[in-house]
C-alpha cells in the first residue's frame, strides 16, 4: 500500500523544487484573485507567465548543474 | 459553443498520445513477464490490474459529480500542472542531452533479468511474482490514464471523447503487442512527451485559472495560445540546457 501511495505521489511530484515552485504560483495567483477580484486578469497572468518562467528556469538550472 | 467544440480534438488527441505513452510502457512490462514466465502469469496480472482499475474507476466515478465545478476545476488544474510540467521538464531535458532517452528495448532487457534473477533466488513463487509484476504494471499505467482522461474531460463534461482517445490509444497497443510480440522501441516516446506535457499544462493554467475566477479572453480557445506559449518556452529551454553528449547524466 505504502508503495501503491509513493508511486501515486511520484506521477504527480518528480523534482520537489519543480513542485513546489508550482504550488507557491497557484497560491500566490489564488491571493491575487482574493485581494482585486475585480481584475481577475491578475491573477491568470501571475499563474501563466509564472508557471512558463518556473518551467525555464527549473530546466536551465538542471541543464547547468 | 464554438469554443466547446473546439476542445474536442485537442481533449481526444492529447488523451490519446498520453495513453500511448502510458500502454507501451505497461506493455514493455507484460511481455517481459511473458516472455521469462509465459503468457499465462502475464496475462492474469494484467487481467487482475484491468479489473482493480475498473473497480476504482465505478466505485469513485460517481464522486466527480458531487464535487462544486469550480473546486473539481481547481484542483484538477493544480493537479495537470504537476503532472504535465513533470512530463514537459523531463522531455526538454532529454531533448536536451542532459538525461538518456527512455528506450523500451533497454526497459524491456532490465526487466526480464530482473525476472531471472527472481527466477534463480525463488523458483516455486514465480509464476506469483510474475503475475504481481504485470497486475502493478498494468494498474499504476492505467492509473494515469484514467487521472489523464479525468483531468482532460472532467472540467466541461468531455469525459467521453477523452475515454474514447484514451481506449483506442490502448486498444492500439494493445493489438500491436499481440501482433509483433516485441517491445514498441520504435514509438517517439519522448516526441510524444514532450507534446503531451505541453497541452496538460496548458490544459493546466487553464483549468487552475478558472477555478481560481478567470475569464481567460478567447474563453476555451485561449488553451490553444497557452499551448503555443509553452511550446516556444519548451523550445528556449531545451536550447539553455543544452549540454554535449558525453556529459549526459545517467
Amino acid at each position: 500500500m505504502t508503495m501503491l501511495l509513493r508511486e501515486l505521489a511520484g506521477l504527480f511530484v518528480d523534482d520537489g523544487a519543480l513542485a513546489l515552485a508550482i504550488i507557491a504560483i497557484v497560491a500566490l495567483a489564488g491571493i491575487v484573485a482574493m485581494l482585486i477580484p475585480d481584475v481577475p486578469l491578475a491573477a491568470g497572468a501571475i499563474l501563466l507567465f509564472g508557471c512558463l518562467g518556473v518551467l525555464l528556469s527549473n530546466v536551465a538550472r538542471t541543464g547547468q548543474r | 459553443m464554438t469554443g466547446s467544440l473546439a476542445l474536442i480534438w485537442p481533449v481526444v488527441t492529447a488523451a490519446f498520445l498520453a495513453s500511448l505513452v502510458e500502454a507501451v510502457e505497461a506493455l514493455t512490462i507484460v511481455l517481459a513477464v511473458a516472455t521469462v514466465r509465459g503468457l499465462r502469469p502475464a496475462g492474469l496480472g494484467a487481467i487482475a490490474g484491468l479489473g482493480a482499475l475498473a473497480l476504482i474507476v465505478v466505485a469513485l466515478g460517481p464522486l466527480l459529480d458531487r464535487v462544486p465545478l469550480h473546486l473539481l476545476q481547481l484542483v484538477i488544474g493544480v493537479l495537470l500542472l504537476l503532472f504535465g510540467m513533470r512530463w514537459l521538464r523531463k522531455a526538454i531535458l532529454r531533448s536536451a542531452g542532459v538525461i538518456p532517452l527512455h528506450d523500451e528495448a533497454t526497459a524491456f532487457a532490465a526487466e526480464t533479468a530482473e525476472l531471472r534473477e527472481q527466477a534463480r533466488r525463488n523458483e516455486a513463487r514465480l509464476d506469483w511474482i510474475g503475475g504481481v509484476t504485470t497486475f502493478k504494471a498494468v494498474l499504476l499505467e492505467g492509473l494515469e490514464v484514467v487521472f489523464i482522461v479525468i483531468a482532460l474531460g472532467s472540467g466541461r463534461g468531455m469525459l467521453v471523447p477523452a475515454s474514447v482517445g484514451a481506449v483506442a490509444a490502448c486498444l492500439l497497443v494493445a493489438a500491436v503487442g499481440l501482433i509483433v510480440h516485441r517491445p514498441l522501441a520504435r514509438v517517439p516516446e519522448n516526441t510524444l512527451k514532450f507534446a503531451v506535457g505541453i497541452i496538460l499544462s496548458a490544459f493546466g493554467v487553464f483549468w487552475t485559472g478558472e477555478g481560481l475566477g478567470v475569464s481567460w479572453p478567447g474563453a476555451d480557445l485561449a488553451i490553444v495560445g497557452f499551448a503555443a506559449m509553452f511550446l516556444a518556452v519548451s523550445g528556449v529551454a531545451v536550447v539553455l540546457a543544452r549540454r554535449p553528449k558525453a556529459e549526459v547524466l545517467s
